[in-house]
């Protein structure tokens, strides 16, 4: 059976993973991989490394983060943060990456999605959307949730799958680092409405949390940062519990 | 020496990357007919669509030399694909080594009263398949040390159908060859360079061979 799955996410500034990372010792460009490795090992399903840096030159470091990343880690990761033009995408996938994940510059230009689908597929793209709910309407957002925008949550989500977009990661700026679980209905909702697999982020507290969006939530897999950089629930505990409710994950 | 079949098909570093982490660094991407045919091993891999792929073959003259390989042979994704008789994608008539057929998945209709409750979870089944998923009746050596059940990794919208060749099977809205092996011939429709574990001896296995 085709098995939930679950995704680390590794922010990374000029190089560096930073914020969340609670690990001793782990602050050299380096460590992003060392980091990366241990998750793989301990049974992460995939792994998303976001490059927050501003900087040209730190998006310079990245790409050739992400050649290491490629040569050390043996299973499927997604990297984003950045990505605006066909060049981004094409120069990542250059250096290894296996999808790219594309956010506010897919609300500037939608076309994008397009684009960089046609010319790499569709496994490639991963359209990934901030949500806030403001008056009773789930609006996606930039700039971290603070400024909305006129795009609305299901409509946006759904022309980007019919733009190309082969999966969505949802993040829900209400619950996002309230560790008080995630909106599951609004992603079963999406799962009625959208063909294509859903990877639920941003509000993860406790292995009910996670086996609930899955559940009920209908998601197709988890991403969480904080709870796995400060070790408050090792992915082997969470799969484990997982498996004992009776979620297909892979051990 | 491993040669890697050079047909254009794009990137292949996910597939020299975990060669390298399995400890191979001899290898060669190219499509020079000699070197296919004296090199120790040979890596079919395969990213696009089957028809447009197997043209690209079919332009070099290599669809009709791999068939003719003596040593071990090992395709991925599409690569696999394009060694069975006939791809629905683009209505590709492939190398026909092993003999079986490439099929769409067909998806599930997601319509009320249709949704199937699949380990508490209210699941349909998309398409592509991607993800990780199982592969259990596993046959030669290529799944030595590997149990039956082992997780890998799958993007794939395209299936080729269980038949005598098939060596390992998995189970997607119908069951399919997860892989096929034929004599000197082995393909896998799962990728085992983003396999993890699992994947790193499988390709170790090969290498064996």
């Amino acid at each position: 059976m085709l098995a939930k799955r679950i995704i680390p996410c590794l922010d990374v500034k000029d190089g560096r993973t930073v914020k969340g990372i609670n690990f001793e010792g782990l602050r050299d460009v380096g460590d992003a991989i060392a980091l990366g490795s241990q998750y793989a090992r301990e049974g992460a399903d995939e792994l998303v490394y976001l490059d927050i840096s501003a900087t040209r030159e730190g998006r310079s470091t990245f790409t050739h983060l992400v050649t290491h990343i490629a040569e050390e880690i043996d299973i499927p990761f997604t990297v984003g943060g950045g990505i605006s033009t066909l060049d981004d995408a094409a120069r990542l996938l250059d250096a290894g990456a296996d999808k790219v994940s594309i956010n506010s510059a897919a609300i500037r230009n939608p076309n994008l999605i397009d684009e960089i689908a046609s010319k790499y597929g569709s496994q490639f793209v991963v359209i990934a959307i901030d949500a806030k709910l403001i008056e009773g309407h789930w609006l996606a957002t930039t700039h971290g949730g603070s400024r909305p925008t006129d795009k609305e949550l299901f409509a946006w989500a759904h022309e980007a799958q019919e733009r190309g977009a082969g999966e969505l990661l949802f993040t829900s700026m209400n619950h996002d680092g309230t560790r008080q679980g995630y909106p599951c209905d609004t992603f079963a909702r999406l799962a009625e409405h959208l063909h294509i697999p859903i990877i639920a982020s941003g509000g993860a507290g406790s292995i009910d949390d996670i086996a609930d969006v899955l559940t009920h939530g209908r998601a197709d897999a988890a991403l969480a940062a904080s709870i796995f950089h400060y070790g408050e629930i090792p992915i082997p505990v969470l799969k484990q519990a997982l498996n004992e409710k009776g979620i297909a994950v892979r051990r | 020496m491993i040669a890697i079949v050079n047909y254009d098909t794009g990137n292949i570093r996910s597939v020299t990357n975990a060669l390298a982490r399995v400890g191979c660094t001899d290898w060669v991407y190219t499509d020079d007919k000699r070197l296919l045919t004296t090199a120790d091993k040979v890596i079919l891999p395969g990213v696009g669509e089957a028809s447009t792929a197997m043209a690209k073959l079919a332009e070099r003259g290599l669809d009709t030399l791999i068939p003719t390989l003596t040593q071990p042979v090992l395709g991925i994704c599409v690569g696999t694909q394009l060694m069975c008789q006939s791809s629905e994608e683009g209505n590709a008539e492939c190398m026909g080594i092993f003999r079986t057929k490439v099929r769409k998945f067909q998806p599930e209709k997601q319509q009320d009263g249709q949704l199937s409750i699949v380990n508490c979870t209210l699941s349909i089944e998309k398409v592509p398949h991607m993800g990780w998923n199982q592969i259990t009746n596993l046959r030669t050596p290529l799944f030595n040390h590997i149990d039956d059940g082992a997780y890998i990794y799958y993007v794939h919208s395209y299936y080729p159908e269980l038949c005598d060749d098939t060596i390992a099977t998995s189970h997607y809205i119908n069951a399919f060859s997860g892989a096929l092996g034929r004599d000197n011939f082995f393909g896998t429709q799962f990728h085992p360079e983003k396999s993890g574990s699992v994947g790193a001896q499988i390709l170790k296995n090969f290498l064996e061979l």
